[in-house]
């Protein structure tokens, strides 16, 4: 195959830059900027126009019905209109794919002030675009890593995951040593001291793969690859259909099976509109590589907080950076290399 | 202007119909009415709770509302099949099986949807999906031409009854070259809806229990035999409660439609095992786990092997020509056959593409009480409203109503 053709983010880093991330036909900073129209783009500006038509049509149509007596009656308070006002701009905002800038500020806005009205606490939410010639990467080092979970944790608390459930989007697979890599006779849910005895251990989360079954499969694509190679997900546009789970082959997904319950003193209230900001029930959800912070030059929180120094991440297109370093010197591999999917996330050992 | 009256007028002869029958049949509509309601009800605790309210987690994200939706494609595919006989062989008794069929399409078709808006997480959100307002991530998923093509499906096949039952309700003959050619569209797209069902699985290259080429034909020839059975089962009984002449002949042409996709069915079964299980490779694992179960979990082995014997069975005995003339033999395998094949293209299908998970994870699904009545609920809508389309079908067949003129 041709490098042209090629779909997928390759160790040939001279020409990788010129991936088109995602999808959106402009390869230049946000998918959103100004740019000259393709047709697809001429159809969903039309498109914006037409909900808009479509929210007039349903919101006559609800008051006839008397369903949104709230939003429209002259009793309620001033708070509870601004707040009901606010979830019909959000139950009938666009995908924020196709968002532009300004929609994309003001429906942080509105979700921010959305969660002041409920809470009386200010959060603080972004909508940070991918920067320039930036690819990120991550390195894991199974050698070094002792099963401490130290990872898992941080995630949890990062990025506001369901406690009720103890949802986790990293899994560590205790492994038994002269097997290999047998996932099959793993443990990923261990409850004793370690490192134990004769174990080893490896780390799986979302890989973030360079062409992710996972996007192709949406039927909504409110799940997509950023221009820095970080696949995200709409928590406001996902219908909650479940193929992108069926179709991931790493288990990187999880799903809000339930309304997802983050005690108030424990929010984490540095937040990314694509990232971590609070989920609804019946949405998907997954490892983001800590969008709110990587985009900020920090790195996630799993690197930050793994005690081993088993864990490196960073840009893949900076010849300097230290995960290209492990890149070119190490041996590393990537797991399920066969189904084609490009993970950016390697394995190596010392 | 004059249609649109004799539609209306259609509509409120077939309401008086509906609404008046013998006590058998209002007995039938109250209990499946009553099943439907506790559906709704269950479904209102499914949608105030969201999805946890099913037996179904992260490790096995989808089970009964997607087996049924799979296996009612079929049912609804094959009912069609039917036409094609019927109009190309000039089969003048088959018409009538053909209409019955059509009405059967029309209920499964109305069954898939909900089971699938039933699965959703949001489906108040489903306006997304809606080209223009939303975004209609086609062709790259192959849900989005699922949703085309079920659509597309039902369309025709309310059109194409509809503009017949429209004719003979004036006195009319209809005209065969209006809806013949319609009739044609609807048998290449029987067959489409079922292998883009097929491909929904069949692309996942992370589900290896799927991702086999034989699983598109493997539907076509399972759901032509069970949707063909089923379509047995219910001119039985609208020979036996209505007077609406089906002969015999009918019946046993449409069993042979059922003998042979019965056959073809099993022959991929046994390749489908021999390729599993001579040279069982680490995807081999899923069938492992249907049929012999996996470190102690075997919530599927009495499924599986009732379907297995059920269709052995009924297939042998659907092959010995004695045998399937004897009316009442038929239709106790006719009844085998499809509740095998609902075994089998249903959660036998979809459960082991998620067991064991991609990391070896063995987590059994159960589904819940919750998501049982929901299941029944649209189980009984869908024979709710076959019963109200062949009712007014059938009695304007019979010549019982017709459109009066007003003058
Ligand atoms: S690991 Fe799974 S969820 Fe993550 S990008 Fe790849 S396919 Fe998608
Ligand atoms: S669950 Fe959400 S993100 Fe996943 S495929 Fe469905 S709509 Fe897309």
């Amino acid at each position: 195959m041709n490098n042209d053709n090629k779909k997928w983010y390759s160790l040939n880093l001279k020409k990788s830059p010129k991936v088109d991330s995602c999808g959106c036909g402009n390869d230049s900073g946000s998918c959103s900027g100004e740019k000259t129209k393709d047709g697809y783009d001429q159809v969903m500006n039309v498109s914006m126009g037409r909900r808009a038509a479509f929210k007039k049509i349903t919101a006559g149509f609800l008051i006839g019905a008397g369903a949104v007596s709230s939003s429209c009656s002259v009793v309620s308070g001033d708070e509870n209109k601004e707040k009901s006002g606010i979830e019909w701009e959000e139950y009938f905002k666009g995908n924020y794919k196709l968002m532009t800038d300004k929609e994309k500020e003001e429906t942080v806005n509105r979700l921010t002030r959305s969660y002041e009205l409920r809470t009386g606490e200010k959060i603080n939410m972004t909508s940070k675009d991918a920067e320039k010639d930036v690819l990120f990467g991550y390195a894991f080092n199974i050698s070094k890593c002792q099963g401490y979970m130290d990872c898992v944790n941080a995630c949890v608390e990062e990025n506001n995951q369901d406690r009720a459930t103890e949802m986790q989007y990293i899994r560590i697979h205790e492994m038994e040593d002269g097997k290999g890599f047998n996932f099959e006779e793993s443990d990923d849910n261990y409850y004793h001291e370690v490192p134990a005895e004769g174990h080893f251990y490896m780390g799986t989360q979302c890989f973030h793969c360079d062409n992710p079954p996972c996007v192709e499969v949406c039927p909504v694509q409110a799940t997509w690859k950023e221009k820095d190679g970080i696949v995200v997900i709409d928590y406001d546009w996902c219908v909650g259909c479940r193929y992108c789970m069926a179709a991931c082959p790493y288990d990187g997904r999880r799903f809000n099976w339930k309304t997802p319950e983050v005690p108030e003193q424990e929010v984490n209230k540095k937040q990314h509109y694509l990232g971590n900001r609070l989920r609804k029930k019946g949405v998907m959800e997954k490892c983001t590589f800590c969008i709110q912070r990587s985009r900020e030059g920090q790195n996630p929180a799993c690197v930050e907080a793994c005690p081993t120094g088993a864990r490196t991440f960073g840009n893949l297109l900076d010849p300097k950076s230290n995960i290209r370093w492990i890149l070119e010197n190490k041996k590393v591999f990537r797991l399920k290399e066969d189904l084609g999917t490009e993970p950016k996330f390697w394995y190596y050992m010392d | 202007m004059k249609t649109l009256k004799v539609f209306g007028n259609l509509i409120k002869d077939g309401f008086l119909e509906v609404t008046h029958g013998s006590k058998a049949y209002h007995v039938w509509m109250a209990v499946l009415s009553f099943i439907m309601l506790v559906g709704m009800y269950s479904y209102s605790i499914q949608l105030e709770e969201g999805l946890s309210a099913t037996g179904m987690t992260d490790r096995v994200s989808w089970g009964l509302y997607i087996s049924n939706f799979t296996f009612l494609v079929g049912v609804a595919a094959a009912a069609v099949m039917l036409v094609l006989p019927a109009y190309v062989l000039k089969n003048i008794d088959f018409k009538q099986a053909v209409l019955i069929g059509e009405g059967l399409a029309v209920a499964a078709l109305c069954m898939c949807l909900v089971f699938v808006i039933a699965d959703m997480g949001g489906p108040a959100r489903l306006w997304h999906m809606i080209p223009v307002i939303g975004v209609f991530n086609f062709p790259n998923s192959m849900l989005t031409w699922d949703v085309l093509v079920l659509n597309g499906y039902l369309f025709i096949n309310i059109t194409i009854p509809m503009y017949i039952l429209i004719m003979r309700y004036q006195g009319k003959t209809p005209n065969p070259k209006i809806y013949i050619p319609g009739v044609f569209l609807s048998v290449f797209w029987a067959v489409g809806i079922h292998m883009v069902t097929a491909f929904l699985y069949q692309g996942l290259q992370a589900r290896p229990f799927w991702n086999n080429a034989l699983l598109g034909p493997r539907f076509l020839a399972s759901a032509f035999a069970a949707g063909p059975a089923l379509i047995i089962i219910v001119l039985a009984i609208i020979r036996k409660f209505t007077a609406f002449k089906i002969p015999d002949t009918t019946i046993k042409k449409i069993s042979m439609i059922v003998t042979v996709a019965a056959q073809i069915n099993l022959i991929m079964l046994v390749s489908e095992l021999f390729k599993e299980f001579y040279a069982p490779t680490h995807h081999s694992i899923s069938a492992v786990y249907l049929f012999f179960g996996l470190e102690g979990k075997t919530a599927l082995l009495p499924w599986i092997w009732t379907s297995i014997s059920l269709n052995v069975v009924a297939t042998i005995v659907l092959t010995f020509h004695k045998l399937r003339s004897n009316l009442n033999i038929l239709y106790v395998v006719c009844g085998m056959l499809f509740i095998a094949i609902w075994i089998e293209k249903g959660f036998g299908l979809i459960v082991p593409g998620f067991i064991p998970g991609p990391w070896g994870k063995i987590a059994e699904y159960t589904p819940t009480l919750v998501e049982i009545s929901v299941t029944l609920g649209i189980w009984a809508m869908g024979a709710f409203i076959f019963t109200i389309l062949a009712k007014t079908g059938i009695a304007v067949e019979l010549g019982q109503l017709v459109y009066k003129k007003k003058n």
